[in-house]
């Protein structure tokens, strides 16, 4: 017997995993909710058939999406996490003693709890006492903030489906409203390999660079996601993400990666020229 | 055969027993089910295509309906509460004209509120019908007109008692109704026939806590834009009609402009969509009452914004009000109507319905979602924060009592010049100017020029508003009597 998950990332590309086994199926109010477990990447979670995270390669995408800003940041204290209810995120931000509160807006609930019972390895921090869980519409949570957070990471699935507010002009520039005056914004930010994921990453990029003064983008290489090249947002009110970055201070703080580092952080930033050609397309 | 009901919808059934039945066509359209189009059809899809066929016996003639066409026509009125119903494929507008003409002959007196829809002072040049004006009540605050008030309309029929019809706009496209019942008591005891253009009230029909329909008030004929509430292609409407029309007739009417090649995707769409909601509009218009309550509660905790609900009811010019209905008042923020309307396009890529000198009306359905809600709040929410004035200089939208010197027939078709707007002051218009939508006109054929509306058709251009009507595109010039 073959059994084989199997997702589009074009009309005419596929990408295919071997499943061992299905662990759970299961649809909320939003989506579809599927976990699997396979060979090559262990388990991964899947959103209306469309990978989210496995155990083997989620570790990039976890530690970009945190690090980043927060060793950016000289004193993030108060986080906001938007989307993200496989705790991956929650996970890292942890690990920083300075980080004082987290908020966590996920609008679907069930995600959580299947994350909970079949993803131990990113659903294991939601019972620090500083995580706070809010079920709710991300976009409707931060238009009632005003100069609140430090740090906002946007961990959003895709721009259509349940997360597609999440990637709005009215989205970012709630945000920019909801941090304080020294805050910064990370977000998801889509290929920009293939046309339609490129055409959205372009849309959003626009969006960012309409509300924030700072709008950067970086890169890492995340197997499982269309292409492999991945990009993340970052926005910010004041401080430029290589500029004032003080590396040392974050070596300081001892924190075991396996991805990010230091050196990598700035390279990160070093885009290929055809994605700065795209990006400056609509800045 | 089964006896029909609203389960049925005998155009829909009869159109996919076509289908199977693979009849080789050697009639029109000529693009043959699709297959010589093939452009066309891919864009429209091939399912749409092989439907968009000509009348023919197996699918019955709009023009004189005998068979499914009468069935569908036959449920829609049962689904209604009217005594006949007729599908309509030229619009709302075209059951507003139908309605006109089957009331008014040339000369005949029609009484209605100045602030209706362009297609009903259409109907006066065709028909040569003379307007007597009643002038709807105006909210002082929000600048928009309201509903006829009982008095005034007991004031027209005494004044013109040998008027043939009253029309009354219910519901306005704010949401706003008047006292239809009593208006309607009133008219025909006075001998006058009560034709309601009802285009916004689809769902009266079928959702439950709405005003009252114009059927269940016992008006004599309505318009209703099932494209609008109910869920049907755009151009698709019903004309419903009371116990004491003569729908033979009325027939007649309708064929003297409407099309001897009726679409048969709106037909279907019309059919389907009254199946739909006589099955489910319970619920359906339910959903859709909840999504504009919650908006309306979050804009109104924006600050500022002023979404308006029943408590504008003040039982008579405001008799009643439609709460599908999500209109907001902007000027409090420093910004006009039509303004927020642009930034909400230009800048959130969200597209409402229109936008006016100090409102702007998102219209909500049940194709909507939640978080299609929460998208148009937050963007408002920005808008409010990035582009808010306060204390800027905004003209309140004024309704503007129109004089009217000649009939509309009259002015339309009279010898005219084209001058300058800034010279037109003081003369006679012939033709329309209005922001569409909403399609209320500022100025309809026959009516003076005054100062006043000169400023408001150059406040309404500077602000963006879509304004048409006019020969000249560019509405620098307009067309005034010729001395």
């Amino acid at each position: 017997m073959e059994l084989w998950f199997t997702e589009r990332h074009t009309p005419n590309v596929k990408f295919s995993i071997k499943v061992d086994r299905q662990l759970y199926s299961g649809n909320s109010e939003f989506q579809r909710i599927d976990i699997f477990d396979s060979k090559e990447f262990g388990r991964f979670l899947t959103l209306d058939g469309y990978m989210m995270l496995t155990e083997k390669d989620e570790f990039i995408y976890h530690e970009m999406i945190t690090h980043v800003p927060m060793a950016v940041h000289p004193s993030p204290k108060n986080v906001l996490v938007i989307g993200a209810g496989d705790g991956g995120v929650v996970r890292e931000l942890t690990r920083y003693d300075c980080v004082e509160n987290i908020d966590l807006v996920e609008i679907d609930e069930l995600v959580v709890e299947v994350s909970k019972q079949y993803l131990p390895t990113t659903a294991c921090r939601f019972d620090d006492p500083r995580v706070h869980i809010f079920y709710e519409d991300g976009v409707k949570y931060i238009r009632r903030c005003e100069d609140r957070y430090d740090v906002i990471i946007v961990d959003s699935t895709d721009p259509f489906g349940p997360g597609e507010g999440l990637f709005t002009k009215e989205f970012y520039g709630s945000c920019f409203k909801a941090l304080h005056e020294d805050g910064i914004m990370v977000n998801q930010h889509e290929s920009p390999f293939y046309d339609e994921d490129a055409a959205a990453m372009q849309r959003s990029h626009k969006r960012i660079v309409e509300s924030f003064p700072i709008s950067k983008v970086y890169q890492a290489h995340i197997p499982t996601y269309p292409s492999g090249h991945w990009l993340f947002g970052f926005a910010s009110k004041k401080y430029h993400p290589t500029n004032d970055y003080n590396p040392t201070r974050w070596n300081l703080l001892g924190l075991k990666t396996r991805y990010y580092n230091a050196r990598l952080h700035t390279g990160a930033f070093a885009l290929p020229n055809y994605v700065e050609e795209l990006l400056r397309d609509v800045e | 055969m089964a006896e029909l009901s609203q389960v049925n919808a005998p155009i829909y059934e009869a159109l996919r027993k076509f289908r199977r039945m693979r009849v080789v066509p050697f009639d029109v359209p000529g693009h043959k089910r699709g297959r010589g189009n093939m452009e066309l059809t891919e864009f429209l899809g091939e399912d749409c295509m092989s439907v968009d066929v000509n009348s023919m016996k197996p699918l019955d003639n709009l023009c004189h309906p005998v068979s499914v066409i009468k069935d569908a026509e036959m449920l829609a009125a049962q689904a209604f509460g009217a005594a006949n119903a007729f599908f309509m494929v030229g619009g709302t507008t075209s059951a507003v004209q139908s309605m006109i003409l089957y009331a008014c002959k040339s000369g005949d007196k029609i009484i209605m509120p100045r602030n209706v829809h362009r297609s009903a002072i259409n109907a006066l040049i065709l028909c040569d019908a003379v307007p007597v004006y009643v002038n709807p009540d105006v909210n002082k605050q929000l600048g928009i007109a309201l509903g006829m008030s009982v008095a005034q309309v007991e004031q027209a029929i005494k004044d013109n008692p040998d008027a043939k019809a009253i029309l009354i706009n219910n519901p306005t496209y704010y949401g706003i109704c008047s006292d239809l019942k009593k208006i309607t008591e009133i008219a025909h005891a006075h001998g006058m026939l009560v034709l309601v253009d009802e285009a916004h009230g689809t769902h009266f029909y079928f959702g439950e806590n709405f005003p009252v329909t114009a059927m269940a008030a016992g008006a004599d004929i309505a318009s209703v834009s099932m494209h609008k509430s109910g869920g049907s292609l755009t151009q698709s409407s019903f004309l419903l009609m009371g116990k004491n029309v003569n729908a033979d007739y009325m027939r007649q009417v309708i064929n003297l402009t409407q099309t001897t090649s009726a679409s048969y995707l709106l037909l279907s769409s019309l059919d389907i969509s009254r199946k739909r909601l006589a099955l489910s509009g319970r619920e359906i218009f339910a959903q859709t009452v909840e999504m504009a309550e919650y908006a309306r509660e979050e804009i109104n905790g924006i600050g500022g914004y002023y979404a308006y609900s029943r408590e504008l009811i003040n039982g008579d010019s405001i008799y009643d009000f439609d709460v599908s209905k999500l209109s907001v008042y902007t000027l409090p923020i420093g910004l006009a109507g039509i303004e927020v309307y642009d930034l909400l396009r230009d800048e959130y890529d969200i597209q409402i319905e229109f936008g006016d000198i100090g409102n702007i009306l998102a219209y909500i359905s049940v194709g909507d979602r939640k978080r299609d809600i929460e998208r148009l709040i937050s963007a408002l929410s920005e808008i409010k924060r990035r582009f808010g004035k306060s204390g800027a200089e905004l003209l309140t939208q004024e309704y503007i009592t129109p004089i009217v010197a000649e009939t509309p027939r009259r002015a339309f078709y009279a010898d005219k010049v084209s001058v300058p707007l800034d010279e037109s002051a003081g003369k006679v218009c012939t033709e329309f100017v209005m922001c569409y939508p909403p399609g209320i006109p500022i100025l309809a054929p026959g009516e003076l020029i005054t100062p006043e509306i000169i400023e408001y058709i150059k406040y309404a251009k500077e602000k963006g508003c879509q304004m048409t009507g006019t020969e000249d595109i560019n509405i620098e010039h307009l067309n005034i009597l010729a001395d």
